[in-house]
């Protein structure tokens, strides 16, 4: 989660939604996001909603689970009073934050209610992040036993100044341990990895791919490093300590990585995640891409349903606050309307692999197309079938394109 | 020392045996203003209680600046005797000059207007090289000169140095320069006296017909044109009509008065004397400067010598920065027209910069001032393209045409082209005259002369093509020699010049705001700076973007900016869909701010900033 929050309309206290949500509902799958606001150390880079100390203006760390747990059955109530149809759900991911800096069983309980109120699809995907170094074997098992199919590990990079530079406390060696560890379990994984971090070497950014390829996971996602505003790494870059990053290099990182991922049998199915097969892409982050239904528990957290978007208070005080007075903890939604659902459509769905249907372009949207297949940014033969799917060029330049597409 | 006159002499009714007509000539800075201030106090026309700093000076800009850009009269009062007889009132006509080499003309009619003329040099920095080609102009016109050193009261004042460079100028002994303090008042009295003293007293016809020159045209708001003129022949009486030998217009004389410096009406103006005219006309084009003022019921036959029409020198695209602002710019020039006969334009469109105005101006100071009034009076946010001169292209045809605009220079095979060229005069430190050779021999000058004035001061003489002036010489001169030098110039005819238009091209696109006609030498030099200013402020695209630049087909210089190859945010953002929405609306809100070249999208600061010589920023997406 950004640190911002966007400027929208006020969300109503009760958090009612309109009926319009559920129109459609069915042919939308159904998620939920568990954010888990808490670090043992902030990444000088990270400006996500995360918080290192136990207790903050007396919302303790220990009571969270229970305050996350109070928003499902929030959120259970919202959802039957706009008369959407009772729906499994299909993905759960916890992310963060530092998931697995609470107890394993605190996880399990959050997991518990939402399998309790809503039930879980019987082939549903339910992923944790995690630090490398903040579980263990038994944790891992124990993960596994409440009912957890996957987990995602902050590897980030294999090379020592990398992490050093992004401020990741755990030791490389490591990794391939704990992805042991998960396997062992029973557990798909996934590693994340970041590229273009200041001084990292186009043969730095080999070795961190070939190190992740070596431990085979069946998953892996890698962002380029954004110099977020109001980041340690921010302040860093402006006085000149650090090197900005580079775009020219983040390209050729980018391209390496897709090609050293495709040798070793990695599909890209979108802009920053490739997967072994079809099977192990993340569902999850599909229903972000797709405009699936989603519940976003925590503070800061986002939703989407039907249309209507809000987003949770970020600080876990006003957060717990609010879960215990029976309010809504968001602090901003908004409703979009059908041109602003097609422009998200086009946005998101260009991103990934199975591409967006020409026809939800407008007839000066689909004019761009062809300009774009001559610059080779979309491939040519999908959009003849109808489909926009971006080439390797494309997707590194897929902001561009969208501004394209979009007229 | 002389008291205030008690009793002021009644305008229209004067003898002109006691009127005397009189200009100020000095630099910027030299405290003109400040000079005037303290005479309008002591001779009592403006109250203590009344007086603010530069009490003449109409516009900010003029106060601000130091700058006189429209002259005024004021008719002052003054008693004065000889040693040993009864006090005499005089009526004193101060005219205020323009101080500015672009408005020589203006000053030419100026000095037409007096039989005298105050030469003020600041006693601290000696005479500068407009105030010399002033004094050249009123010698001309056979005026009296009484040299003044001011600001004596400055630690740095050097009367003695400067007296004798003044006495070395005009003759006469340097213990008759008179030593003042605009500031303090010192000797102004003894100046004023001087006047009385020295300047003749105006000649004219008084029973021939009416001939009156217009030495200024002002334009208010309330009242129209406010129309300065000084009587020659004859007489002007309220309800008049009156007739403008140039057009033949005809006008009723709504209002005659004296300024006094506010407006004060009166019976009339008799021969000699200076006043103001109101007839209800809306455009200072209707009542032109060097112009003569007759009656319609028995008009002169023959005008007074040395009108011409303002003719611009300096011409350069004026853009507003906000597209939307356009109509604004328009209806700005319209009222800045009406009080600046010289200011010239027509719309014109441009590739980089949208639509906007091609303007002529009679000089870079000029152009300077029309700027900024629209900018700070109109509240408009301007950029200008690199002025340019009047050219006279001749094609192989035969075929010649008038080139102010690079635009306009024609493309095919050229036989000549012909540049105007000025005479130039330099005056600075002779310490600096070597850094002052080589800036102009860099700029096609050819030296015609260098004087000592005085022991370690040089005015140096050149003739120099106005097109090398316009582009930045000024400045050049200045920050070359730590601001000491001045600089005047006049035109001096043309000269065939081998000239070509260098055009810049992005990705093959002409882009025609940096088209520039410059000298075959410096042709390479100027595709370089552009083309390196360019490549440093265009965003880089998706594609490779060649920059070049070239003389018809010809490529004399090449950069190119490589293409972009990384646009997308990487990052899910936690499925913060709004965030990555907003950006996206924010991406599509600066493209639409993008102007178009071929298939490049430009930011429009980055066209100002290459024509301002700013590169020092770049986007880096």
């Amino acid at each position: 989660m950004p640190s911002a929050l966007p400027i929208a309309d006020p969300a109503p206290p009760d958090g009612l939604l309109p009926a319009s949500v559920a129109v459609a509902a069915g042919e939308r799958g159904f998620g939920v996001y568990l954010h888990v606001p808490f670090c043992r150390v902030r990444c000088g880079y990270c400006d996500f909603n995360t918080y290192t100390a136990d207790e903050l203006r007396g919302a303790k760390r220990a009571d969270y689970a229970s305050q996350a747990m109070a928003e499902v059955a929030f959120a259970s109530a919202v959802l039957a009073h706009a008369g959407l149809p009772d729906r499994p759900v299909s993905t759960v991911f916890f992310g963060g934050g530092t998931p697995t800096l609470l107890p394993a069983s605190d996880l399990a309980a959050m997991l518990g209610a939402v399998r309790d109120t809503w039930g879980l699809a019987p082939d549903a995907e339910i992923t944790t992040e995690s630090n490398p170094d903040s579980v263990d074997a038994d944790y891992l098992l124990a993960l596994k036993a409440a009912g957890f199919t996957r987990v995602s590990f902050g590897m980030q990079s294999a090379v020592p100044h990398v992490l050093a530079t992004l401020d990741r406390t755990h030791d490389p060696k490591r990794v391939p341990v704990v992805v042991r560890w998960a396997r062992d379990a029973g557990l798909d994984v996934s590693l994340d990895l970041i590229y273009n971090t200041p001084g990292e070497s186009i043969d730095d950014w080999r070795t961190s791919l070939e190190s992740a390829i070596a431990m085979e996971p069946d998953h892996v996602s890698a962002y380029s490093l954004i110099v977020e505003e109001g980041t340690k790494l921010a302040r860093q870059v402006r006085r000149g300590e650090i090197a900005a990053p580079d775009d020219d290099l983040a390209a050729e990182q980018y391209e390496l990585a897709d090609r050293m991922l495709a040798e070793a049998g990695y599909g890209w199915y979108e802009v920053s995640n490739w997967a072994r097969d079809d099977a192990h892409r993340s569902r999850h982050n599909l229903g972000y891409w797709r405009g699936h239904d989603w519940w976003g528990i925590g503070p800061g957290a986002h939703s989407h349903v039907g249309g209507v978007r809000w987003w949770n208070v970020k600080h876990p005080a006003a957060y717990a606050d609010r879960i215990l007075a029976g309010v809504s903890p968001a602090a901003g939604r908004e409703t979009l309307d059908d041109e602003t659902r097609r422009v998200e459509q086009v946005l998101l769905e260009t991103r990934i692999r199975d591409g967006l249907p020409t026809a939800r372009l407008t007839p000066e949207g689909r004019t761009a197309v062809a300009g774009l297949i001559a610059d080779g940014l979309v491939n040519a033969e999908a959009a003849l079938r109808g489909q926009i799917v971006l080439t390797l060029r494309g997707r590194l330049l897929a902001d561009a394109a969208v501004r394209a597409l979009l007229g | 020392m002389t008291p205030k006159a008690l009793k002021a002499l009644e305008p229209s009714a004067t003898d002109p045996a006691f009127i005397r007509n009189f200009c100020i000539i000095a630099h910027i800075d030299h405290g003109k203003s400040t000079l005037a201030d303290r005479m309008l106090q002591i001779t009592g026309v403006v109250s203590d209680r009344d007086m603010r700093a530069q009490y003449l000076d109409r516009m900010d800009i003029e106060r601000e600046r130091g700058i006189t850009i429209k002259s005024q009269a004021v008719r002052m009062p003054w008693a004065a005797a000889a040693t040993g007889e009864k006090p005499q009132t005089y009526a004193l006509n101060m005219i205020d000059t323009p101080g500015h080499v672009d408005f020589t003309y203006e000053v030419s009619r100026s000095l037409a207007a007096c039989e005298g003329a105050i030469l003020l040099v600041d006693a601290a920095q000696g005479i500068e090289a407009q105030t010399l080609a002033n004094l050249y102009l009123a010698l001309d016109n056979d005026l009296e000169i009484i040299p003044v050193l001011n600001k004596i009261d400055l630690p740095a004042a050097d009367p003695e140095k400067y007296a004798k460079e003044l006495a070395g100028l005009i003759g006469g002994d340097p213990e008759d320069v008179l030593r003042v303090s605009g500031k303090t008042g010192v000797g102004v009295e003894e100046l004023l006296d001087r006047v009385v003293e020295r300047i003749p007293a105006p000649k004219g016809d008084a029973s021939a017909p009416a001939r009156a020159m217009i030495f200024d045209s002002v334009y208010d708001s309330y009242r129209g044109v406010v129309t300065y003129v000084r009587m020659i022949d004859g007489s002007l009486a309220p309800r008049e009509r009156i007739q403008m030998m140039s057009t033949r217009a005809i006008h009723e004389l709504l209002e005659i008065g004296v300024s006094s410096p506010e407006p004060v009406p009166t019976k009339g103006l008799g021969v000699g004397e200076v006043g103001y005219l109101i007839t209800g006309v809306k455009d200072v084009r209707q009542s032109k400067v060097g112009d003569t003022v007759t009656t319609a019921a028995k008009p002169a036959t023959q005008a007074l010598p040395g009108y011409t029409e303002p003719k611009p020198m300096v011409f350069s695209g004026l853009y507003p920065i906000d597209g939307s602002d356009y109509p604004e710019l328009r209806d700005a020039l319209d009222k800045l027209k009406l009080s600046d006969a010289a200011l010239a334009y027509e719309p014109e469109t441009s590739v980089a910069l949208g639509f906007g105005f091609r303007c002529g101006f009679l000089g870079l100071l000029h152009l300077e001032i029309v700027t900024e009034r629209l900018e700070r009076e109109f509240g408009l946010d301007l950029i200008t393209t690199a002025p340019s001169v009047i050219y006279e292209v001749s094609s192989d045809d035969g075929k010649t045409v008038t080139v102010t605009n690079p635009s306009e220079f024609p493309g095919g095979k050229v036989a000549s082209v012909r540049e105007p060229v000025v005479k130039a005069s330099i005056l600075a430190p002779k310490d600096y005259v070597g850094t002052i050779m080589e800036l102009c021999q860099g700029r096609r000058g050819t030296m015609q002369g260098m004087e000592y004035l005085g022991e370690d001061r040089v005015e140096l003489h050149y003739t120099m093509p106005l097109g090398e002036i316009v582009f930045d010489f000024f400045d050049q001169l200045k920050s070359r020699t730590q601001g000491y030098a001045s600089l005047d110039y006049e035109p001096h005819g043309d000269q065939e010049a081998d000239l070509v238009k260098v055009d810049i091209l992005l990705q093959g696109e002409q882009v025609d705001a940096f088209s520039a006609i410059v000298h075959r030498d410096k042709a390479y030099a100027y595709g370089v700076l552009m083309t390196g200013r360019l490549r440093e402020l265009i965003p880089r695209q998706q594609f490779e973007v060649p920059i070049q630049a070239a003389i018809g087909a010809r490529i004399i210089a090449r950069e190119s900016i490589r293409a972009m190859r990384k646009d997308v945010l990487a990052k899910c953002y936690g499925g913060d869909i709004t965030r990555k929405r907003k950006l996206l609306e924010k991406q599509k809100e600066g493209k639409k701010r993008m102007k178009m070249v071929g298939r490049v999208e430009v930011p429009q600061e980055a066209f100002i900033a290459a024509l301002s010589g700013d590169t020092e920023k770049k986007d880096k997406k």
